[in-house]
Parts: structure tokens; C-alpha cells; sequence
């Protein structure tokens, strides 16, 4: 699904990748290593959040510059590290990014269900919740655009470990059962060996092992 | 009919003993200001002096296009001060000098074509410059604040440029915040004139000799003036410079 190649990246002035050359298919992968290895950096490249110094960076064979961003980005959403809420309910939220196009949106309740969310929720204030429950509704609010690829960057970084159990599983039923492609991040290779079938390791902006 | 006032240049520098105090306070309390009070003092001097010519100079020429000259440099000096209060906005100038040139442009225009003003340099230029100083602050102060909330939800932006909205969708929220805060001062101004503080082209006004009642409907023209100029000046700047934060492709800039 995605391809990189020869890519470098940098971070304000810092090096972040290095000549990159790696494919990521559409079934579950993680990228894991050290902190500041690339890994965030190496995601946000995928929807074009960030360009590449040097290098292509393809979706579906096609490079990412020559798509519109606009259309990409709803395709492979990214779900942020820590919990982004917009201003209002969780319903209004989880509308939010199928209100910016003219994509069709499955119901909020739907969207809610497969983030592990009761409808009950749909109504209530999104600040008021809890870090573990706005991640969900970060979910829910991907999964409203019905994207082919969902990036998550440390999605469990935040939570505590029930919570993080729960986020885990509902991961997992996504990937099942709507076939969505995963990229996470993450540090902890325990989670990327119970969530992924294939990891991508990067250390100092290179690929290791 | 009221008589002109008249000042000579000894009583303007009588006016000094009013500096002197500031002077005596600075040195008395150590605030170490005396010299910036000189230089303050010297170039007010020079400053207002070769404008008077200027504008003499074109007041007797009658010619609209040095004012229109004249309100040219205005905006230019207008956008270079308000670049530099909102070093923080990149790629700036471009948004403050519009926002400063359409404000000045369609508020005088919009005077003359009421015919509040007749299309002399008389009235033009002081208005024109009324306008200009005051949408040079409003872009500034509603720049800064974007600014400041670009930086504090840069995380919210993002996430939001995540989901697939473009820069403007992202800034919505802000830039109104943003343009609020433009807005804001020349409205409270409004609200408590002649309350709190008495306008200056009012003190002016009467000063000059001139009948109360023409003063303060002179001071109403031209406070309802500048809430329009205010107002086209801020949304121009924000409307505009909400870009210089991202990229052609939507990306939040580093």
C-alpha cells in the first residue's frame, strides 16, 4: 500500500529519516524504536502531514505529491498521539471529517460501536471525557471517512493499561473486521508483536535489522 | 464662527516644562528614561515639523494625486511597523499591506462618494491617515493573536489537517478569535468616547476654536470611519495571513 524509497527527512533543522527503503503493505504493521529514531516522522510522510528532503514516498504506486493531499489524508487517516478534540459533542466530532467532504458517513453510532463506544456517548461534551475515551473518539472519528489505511501514532501511549487493553482489542477487530490496513507506532514491542504481523524497526533515522 | 488657534514657538517650547517633570520622575524614581525622553522629544519635533510642510505643501498644491502619494507611504511605513510587531506571522507583509491599502482605499473612497468629505487634501489627508494608523494596529494585534493561537493548538491544526481539511478550514475557528481581537479596541474606544477620554480630532477641534456640536459630529464621522477601516483591515490581514503558516499542501510549517 505504501511505498518508500531513498526517502530522507528532516525536522526543522535536525535529520530525522535517511535514506529510506521500505514497503508496508495493507494488512498490520508497527514501527517501532527508540524515541526520537523517525518513527512519527516516517507516519506523518505517509499522508503527506510532511514532505520528504529527498526520496518518494508512494500510496498504491503513485507518488504522494502527484495525489491531492486533501483526498489522501482521508484515505490514510492519521489518529494523533495524544487526543485532539474539536470543540462540542463527541457526535459532532466523529461528523466532522465527512462534513469537510462529500464522502457519504457511515451513522456516528456505527462509527462510535467500532471504537468501542456506546451510542450513549454521541451527545456528551468531547472535552469532558476521559484521555482514554477521547482516544477512542479520535477512532471513531477516523473511521467516520471509512479510510483504506489508519496510522496511529502511540495511540496507547496516554492510556492506562486496562484502558490500553481495551484500545488494543478494538485495534485488532478494526483490522478483522473491515480489512483497514494499520500502521502504529510504537515503543513497546510487546504491543507491535500482539497488534501487528509485521514490524519495521528504525534507529538514529535508518532501518535496523 | 470661531477663530483659528494660533501657537508661536514659544509656546509650543513652553510645553517643555511638562518633559522636564517626566524628565525629574525618570531621574528621581531611576528609570533611566531621560535619554529616550530626549530623543522622544526630538524627533516628535523634527518629525511633525517636515510633515507639516509636506502636508502644507500638498494642501496648497490641491493635487489628489500627492495624496494619494502621500497615503501610498503611509501604508507603506504602516505595513513595515505592523511587520515588525508581528514578527511571529510568516510572509506578513504581503496580507498588512493589503488589508492597510483596502482600508484606506475604500474608506476614503466610501467618504467622498457619501459626500461626508469633499475630495480635497484638507480632509483627505487627515483622514486618510486617521485610517491608516489605526488599521496598521488592528492587523497587528489581530496577527499576534493568530500567531499565538497557531502555536497553542498546533496539535488540534494537526489533527485536523489529518482528517483531510485544508489550512483555512483548520484556522476557521482561530482567525475569527484572531480578527476579535483587531476589532476589539477601536470598539471599546467607541463605546466609552467622550465618557472615559475625549478623541483627539474632538480636543483638536475644539482647541482650534471650533462649536462643540461641530466638533463631536466631526469626532462621530470619524470614529464610525474607523470602525469599517478597522474592521477590513483585520479580516484582510487574517484572511491572508493565516497562509504563511502552511505549506502549498496543507502541512503545518515547522
Amino acid at each position: 500500500m505504501f511505498e518508500l524509497d531513498g526517502v530522507t527527512a528532516k525536522r526543522g533543522d535536525r535529520g530525522v529519516l535517511r535514506d529510506v527503503c521500505v514497503e508496508i503493505d495493507g494488512g498490520a504493521t508497527a514501527i517501532v524504536g527508540p524515541s526520537g529514531a523517525g518513527k512519527s516522522t516516517l507516519l506523518r510522510l505517509l499522508n503527506r502531514l510532511a514532505d520528504p528532503t529527498a526520496g518518494v514516498v508512494r500510496f498504491r504506486g503513485r507518488d504522494v505529491r502527484q495525489l491531492d493531499v486533501l483526498t489522501l489524508r482521508r484515505d490514510a487517516v492519521l489518529v494523533p498521539q495524544v487526543p485532539a478534540p474539536l470543540p462540542g459533542s463527541v457526535a459532532a466530532n466523529v461528523e466532522y471529517g465527512p462534513s469537510l467532504c462529500d464522502r457519504s458517513a457511515p451513522p456516528v453510532e456505527r462509527c462510535l460501536e467500532l471504537a468501542g463506544l456506546d451510542a450513549d456517548y454521541a451527545p456528551r461534551d468531547a472535552a469532558r471525557l476521559s484521555v482514554g475515551e477521547q482516544q477512542r473518539v479520535m477512532l471513531a472519528r477516523a473511521l467516520a471517512l471509512e479510510p483504506a489505511a489508519l496510522l496511529l501514532d502511540e495511540p496507547t501511549a496516554a492510556l492506562d493499561e486496562a484502558t490500553r487493553t481495551g484500545v488494543e482489542l478494538t485495534l485488532v477487530e478494526l483490522h478483522a473486521t473491515l480489512g483497514v490496513a494499520i500502521v502504529i507506532v510504537t515503543h513497546d514491542r510487546s504491543q507491535a508483536a500482539r497488534l501487528t504481523t509485521r514490524t519495521i524497526e528504525l534507529r538514529d533515522g535508518r532501518l535496523s535489522g | 464662527m470661531s477663530q483659528s488657534i494660533d501657537i508661536s514657538l514659544a509656546e509650543v517650547a513652553a510645553a517643555l516644562a511638562l518633559v522636564a517633570i517626566a524628565a525629574a520622575v525618570s531621574l528621581w524614581r531611576r528609570v533611566e528614561l531621560e535619554s529616550d525622553l530626549g530623543v522622544a522629544v526630538l524627533r516628535s519635533f523634527l518629525q511633525l515639523t517636515a510633515v507639516g510642510y509636506v502636508i502644507q505643501a500638498i494642501f496648497d498644491s490641491e493635487s489628489l494625486w500627492l495624496v494619494a502619494g502621500l497615503l501610498t507611504v503611509m501604508v507603506g511605513v504602516g505595513t513595515w511597523t505592523a511587520r515588525s510587531r508581528a514578527r511571529k506571522v510568516p510572509r506578513a507583509t504581503l496580507p498588512i499591506a493589503v488589508g492597510l491599502g483596502v482600508a484606506a482605499a475604500a474608506t476614503v473612497g466610501l467618504v467622498v462618494a457619501l459626500g461626508i468629505f469633499d475630495p480635497k487634501a484638507r480632509y483627505l489627508v487627515p483622514v486618510g491617515g486617521m485610517v491608516i494608523g489605526n488599521a496598521m494596529t488592528a492587523a497587528a494585534v489581530a496577527l499576534n493573536r493568530l500567531a499565538d493561537e497557531v502555536e497553542s493548538q498546533a496539535r488540534m491544526i494537526e489533527a485536523t489537517l489529518a482528517l483531510g481539511a485544508t489550512a483555512a478550514q483548520a484556522t476557521s475557528g482561530l482567525a475569527t478569535r484572531s480578527l476579535r481581537s483587531g476589532m476589539i479596541p477601536v470598539i471599546d474606544q467607541t463605546k466609552t468616547t467622550g465618557i472615559v477620554a475625549f478623541p483627539g480630532a474632538m480636543v483638536g477641534m475644539l482647541l482650534a476654536g471650533a462649536e462643540p456640536v461641530d466638533a463631536v459630529r466631526l469626532q462621530l464621522v470619524l470614529l464610525w470611519v474607523l470602525m469599517g477601516s478597522v474592521a477590513l483591515s483585520a479580516v484582510i490581514a487574517t484572511s491572508l495571513g493565516y497562509r504563511g503558516f502552511f505549506t502549498e499542501a496543507h502541512q503545518l510549517r515547522d
